[in-house]
């Protein structure tokens, strides 16, 4: 009885979690959509240097990682594939795969470890010091002066990035088509883009802002939730990761299972 | 004191009045029906030990931890009736100083103590740069606008702070352990400005420290609590005639006797005896 009650328990603690994060969520998206057309503006200042921070100071190391995410996709799809003498849809392969589901993925991914981390030590170093405390007594909510701009960097930076990611995959793997493949680097990327339907990048795109959503709610709750000293803050960090990289997964599963589902087959 | 003669012969209406206030930490209790008064113009210290709950008192009196029986007036307002929106009307009227100065990082100085001003009024940034100037000039930091909290020494934040929370002309100023943290003479200043304002403005200030000798200097009246009781309650003379014990162990600066075992502690901190641990300790 022991063991159900515990199964219970941490299930109802999942649950509230989630209620949590989806109430961080509306209420940042209270502040981001509804509160700026009564006369209360939104921090735009606040949210383009947050969407620099995460968006573009990530460029470089995503650009290298999806770069080699690429050539490895091309690496492992080619020792099948040339088993059938159809080494020539390794562009196929890579395009499609990294368009809907390494490009999001691995941007997040990164995303998280970057900024998804950041959020949580900025917001749980502020909570400890009393600053979070001070703003609610100035009468200025903490959600709306902190979590809803990282909310709208990250949901316009995190699709910007899956696209850059897939591309750089895209480049990644005709380094391989080029070298071992026959093809030309023109001719690798035409096979790609052929390959590529519209839905396939959007489905992506998609995915990409729940990722972005979910990063930012991990991360601001975790935040948020810090109490007692320096060594919490720490605690928080590394919970904030964990918990994205979990959540992410699980958003991307929901998603793609409904992708699939609904007609896109 | 003038002051005294001056409630006594018109007793306006309280500014903050707690009525048998009750704050739970889940099931522990940690302030067991605190009830007193403040009115317009006064300086009420309040003193206790740590752990004694006068942190929460006051974090309770700014709205930053809820109550879980009683009630808290402020300007006549009840908090707990009061919608999100009055809560902010209430805040804008109040002041806190935060023990560390809870000074944001990633501005200076300056954008510190004006960003109240830019949240909550359309005052012209010129505006706002005069005010700035005089709030700063108020606590002593004129010219220091541009740096940033972490170039300041401790006492400098706290002033720094002092001229944030003064940003909006509040009626009511709270300040958690003013002098904790600062040397003697830094801390004389501290005390030096809370007097000025209290001059000067005529402001309502409620203090929370430890610090008898600051106490003593600033209050107009004086409350004890220990153990989420108030133990004591008077103006600084009737304190310092006291004849409680617990008054006078604070006041004579009596240790407590060894604290042998742990529930004894945990009974000291809550003044109740807690539950074995199994149950304590679920939550976290």
């Amino acid at each position: 009885m022991e063991i159900v009650s515990e199964i219970g328990e941490s299930t109802l603690n999942g649950l509230s979690y989630i209620g949590s994060l989806a109430s961080l969520g509306a209420r940042a998206a209270y502040y981001t959509l509804v509160t700026p057309f009564q006369g209360k503006p939104l921090r735009l200042q606040r949210a383009i240097s947050q969407a620099m921070d995460t968006g573009v100071s990530a460029l470089p190391i995503l650009s290298l990682i999806t770069f080699f995410i690429g050539l490895i996709l091309a690496l492992q799809a080619a020792y099948e594939l040339r088993r059938f003498g159809a080494i020539s849809a390794v562009a196929t392969a890579v395009a499609v795969s990294m368009s809907r589901e390494l490009g999001p993925l691995i941007t997040a991914i990164v995303v998280i470890g970057r900024s998804g981390s950041a959020f949580a030590a900025e917001i749980g170093t502020m909570k400890v010091s009393e600053e979070i405390d001070a703003l609610e007594t100035m009468a200025i909510s903490p959600i709306r002066f902190l979590v809803a701009p990282k909310f709208l960097a990250m949901m316009v930076m995190l699709p910007c990035l899956t696209i850059w990611a897939n591309v750089m995959g895209i480049l990644g793997g005709s380094l391989f088509g080029v070298a071992e493949a026959d093809f030309t680097f023109m001719r690798y990327i035409r096979a790609s883009v052929d390959s590529l339907f519209l839905r396939d990048i959007t489905t992506g795109l998609v995915k990409s802002v729940m990722f972005g959503i979910t990063i930012t709610a991990v991360g601001c709750l975790e935040g948020l939730r810090t109490s007692g000293g320096a060594e919490q803050v720490g605690r928080s960090t590394t919970r904030a990761v964990v918990m994205s990289i979990f959540l992410v997964v699980v958003v991307d599963l929901l998603f793609t299972a409904l992708f699939f589902f609904a007609g896109d087959r | 004191m003038a002051t005294d003669q001056m409630v006594a012969s018109v007793r306006p209406e309280p500014v903050i009045s707690l009525r048998d206030l009750r704050v739970s930490y889940g099931d522990r209790e940690i302030l067991h029906g605190i009830s007193f008064d403040v009115v317009q113009g006064e300086t009420l210290v309040i003193l206790g030990g740590s752990g004694s709950g006068k942190s929460t008192l006051l974090r309770t009196l700014v709205g930053l931890e809820k109550p879980s029986a009683g009630q808290i007036c402020i300007k006549g307002r009840d908090l707990a009736k009061t919608s999100a929106a009055e809560m902010d009307e209430i805040r804008r009227k109040i002041g806190m100083s935060f023990q560390g100065g809870a000074l944001f990082g990633s501005m200076t100085v300056g954008e510190n103590v004006a960003l109240p001003l830019r949240e909550h009024t359309r005052l012209e940034d010129s505006t706002i740069e005069i005010i700035l100037r005089l709030k700063l000039q108020q606590v002593g930091l004129e010219g220091f606008e541009y740096y940033a909290p972490s170039q300041l020494s401790g006492g400098m934040k706290k002033r720094a702070a002092v001229a944030r929370a003064l940003a909006m002309d509040p009626e009511i100023l709270f300040f958690d352990e003013p002098s904790a943290g600062l040397d003697p003479i830094i801390a004389a200043g501290i005390d030096q400005l809370i007097l000025e304002l209290k001059r000067a403005f005529r402001m309502t200030i409620v203090v929370v420290t430890h610090e008898l000798a600051s106490a003593f200097l600033i209050a107009d009246r004086m409350l004890l609590i220990d153990k989420g009781n108030i133990v004591a309650m008077g103006t600084t003379e009737e304190m310092r005639s006291s004849t409680q014990p617990r008054v006078r162990q604070f006041l004579d600066r009596v240790p407590e006797p060894e604290i042998s075992a742990e529930m004894d502690y945990l009974q000291m901190l809550t003044a109740e005896r807690p539950r074995p641990r199994s149950t304590l300790g679920k939550r976290g």
